[in-house]
């Protein structure tokens, strides 16, 4: 074989080897590209069917046995005050037990033993907290089918995702700012309440965030706990009514949320029902799309901006 | 007043200085141990919520299994709680739990993997850029729309491919299932592959290896015990996912290892019976704790193989 026969063969081989390259990119593309076209396809479908159902008594409407009469005001007043339950729960203990793992805690078993825990907490099916919630906060605690074990719940869910963005978030701060509070006399507590968290605030509410999107999409626990489907009116606001209402009374008052009204719309066989169904799922993507579109933004202004 | 010495007053005005300051480092010495113990107990919540599952699950299954032996539980092949004959058998329960997430995983590592291989090794960073945000986004949506998406759509979708396909199945559930899961995979892959040093690729390069040669003999492999815990992490999403199967698939036990019928799973059950009127105490309530268990054990049976998996591949660069 002369030298030059040799050399094309080689191109050849060289030539045959990269196509596959090529081939793979194209596969890459078109796996993404099923991730894409599913999401068109949902939330085309979703506008298409929903998008006529949406005007402004749709969200001032209760529930109703005609579908072109029923709304989700009781649906979209107790996602919110089941969120705020939520937030209440998850910031302070998610934060709280992240500054400790982060900064406080020893080196010892117990360490071991929570940061396990957090672990696998993560990966606990999110109908086994409902089954937990409805042993524990409805039947043992007597909180009854209430906003306050709905959002209790969905609190110790979203526990696991707080705790890990705060610990990210704190273990980015260099440890010079550390060593500069305490060679200044801070104690402990002053450089974390003055310095690590205000540095890691924006990581942490980038966790906030994902954790509430996530919590506000949860249908499986909040049903588990046995919520009504039916609701057509809102719990007391406080201090009105007769008797008046307390400040808090509305924490233990039966409740429904955005997803189980949508799941109750989607299982009833009418029509006229599941396009009910699609104008809720739509809110509630838009919702939590935008959630998780904020925190995106977040994150990627922090990853710009700090230099330390 | 005046017999007090001038060496007195020099030494009495730094101990009282001293001893205030002494106080006050006292006090702020209490306030830190307090936050401390604060902190502390946050996050010792979450070791009290897994003792808090361990101990619903065990106390109700167990006056559960007072009634109903555990050899009925696991061998009868009906499960009918809820009517008059009533039979305890997990099994109808856990074949649709794992055919359905038998089409997920289908769906989902095929799928999952490609985009981390094609994220990691080949994309232009732009492209990578606009595809993590995205699927993290995918990942977002709430079970409970990709649900609906099976039933309204999906299903009519695949009737028209085959028109024998009954309108709950768990086929459509478990394609959407995979779909919802190909961000859970993709992105702990990923993670898994960009930790593996650039040096191993260079010398790849170097030995004459194409991008596709490198990204599957050299790479992969390597970061083969990441894979693997992505792999488990798409499986224990599948078993425990409810919204999608409890809309799409059907509530009705049926042992069956079929994808094409409708089939109840652990997790549908539970809904089913949640969104029934059972009074607390009945051994219809205490069944979804038995069923609960059972999940909770076949996640728990996933996670340590994932653990000893991720123990066994691993390497320390």
């Amino acid at each position: 074989m002369s030298e030059a026969a040799k050399v094309r063969e080689i191109r050849a081989l060289i030539a045959a080897h990269k196509r596959w390259d090529l081939v793979f990119a194209m596969l890459g593309l078109l796996a993404l590209m099923v991730g894409v076209l599913t999401f068109a396809a949902l939330f085309g479908q979703m506008a298409l069917e929903g998008a006529p159902r949406l005007s402004w008594d749709f969200f001032t409407h209760f529930p109703s046995r005609k579908p072109d009469q029923a709304g989700i005001l009781s649906a979209w007043v107790g996602s919110t005050l089941v969120m705020i339950v939520t937030a209440a729960t998850a910031v302070p203990l998610g934060v709280g037990a992240g500054v400790y793992l982060e900064e406080y805690a020893p080196r010892n078993w117990m360490t071991d033993l929570i940061e396990i825990n957090v672990t696998n907490l993560a990966g606990v099916p999110s109908i086994v907290y409902g089954l937990l919630a409805l042993g524990l906060f409805v039947y043992q605690f007597g909180f009854g089918q209430s906003i306050l074990t709905a959002g209790l719940t969905l609190g110790l869910l979203i526990l696991p995702v707080v705790i890990v963005a705060t610990r990210e978030a704190i273990r980015a701060i260099p440890a010079a700012i550390r060593e500069g509070a305490y060679a200044l006399g801070a104690s402990k507590w002053q450089t974390t309440s003055d310095h690590i968290l205000p540095y890691s605030m924006a990581g942490i509410l980038t966790g906030v965030i994902i954790g509430m999107a996530r919590a506000i999409g949860e249908t499986a626990p909040v049903i588990t706990i046995g919520a009504l489907t039916f609701i057509a009116f809102l719990p007391a606001a406080p201090f009105t009514g007769d008797p008046p209402a307390g400040l808090f009374e509305w924490i233990l008052s039966p409740f429904t949320v955005m997803p189980i009204q949508m799941f109750n719309w989607t299982s009833r066989p009418e029509a006229a029902f599941q396009h009910n169904a699609a104008a809720a799922g739509l809110v509630l993507v838009v919702m939590t799309l935008s959630m998780n579109a904020l925190a995106i933004y977040i994150r990627y202004r922090l990853r710009k901006n700090i230099k330390w | 007043m005046t017999s007090i010495s001038q060496a007195d007053r020099i030494d009495a005005v730094p101990e009282k200085f001293v001893s205030d300051r002494l106080a006050r480092r006292q006090v702020r010495h209490a306030k830190e141990r307090v936050i401390e113990s604060i902190l502390f107990l946050a996050a010792f919540v979450s070791v009290a919520t897994t003792v808090g599952i361990v101990v619903i699950l065990l106390k109700e299954s167990l006056d559960f299994f007072q009634h109903v032996s555990l050899w009925d539980f696991l061998t009868d092949t009906q499960w009918t709680p809820l009517f008059a004959d009533a039979h305890y058998g997990i099994v109808p329960l856990l074949s649709g739990t794992l055919v359905s997430s038998a089409v997920a995983l289908l769906v989902a590592i095929p799928l999952g993997t490609i985009i981390a291989i094609y994220l990691s090794e080949f994309a232009p960073f732009t492209v990578r850029e606009v595809a993590k945000p995205f699927l993290e986004m995918l990942g977002g949506v709430p079970t409970i729309v990709y649900g609906y998406f099976a039933l309204l759509f999906v299903t009519p979708l695949l009737q028209m491919l085959y028109p024998e396909l009954p309108g709950f199945n768990l086929l459509s559930a478990g394609i959407v299932m995979g779909i919802m899961i190909i961000p859970y995979v993709s992105s702990v892959s990923e993670d898994a592959m960009r930790a593996v040093p650039m040096a191993l690729r260079e010398g790849s390069y170097a030995m004459g290896a194409t991008r596709f040669q490198t990204a599957i003999r050299v790479v992969t492999p390597a970061a083969f015990s990441g894979i693997a815990a992505a792999y488990i992490l798409g499986i224990s999403r599948a078993v425990g996912e409810t919204m999608i199967l409890a809309v799409a698939a059907g509530m009705q036990p049926n042992l069956t290892w079929n994808p094409l019928e409708p089939a109840a799973t652990i997790t549908a059950y539970i809904v089913q019976v949640a969104l029934g009127d059972l009074p607390h105490g009945s051994i219809g309530y205490q069944s979804i704790f038995a069923a609960g268990l059972t999940l909770a054990l076949v996640t728990l049976l996933f996670n340590v193989l994932g653990h000893m998996l991720r123990k066994r591949y691993r390497q320390v660069y």
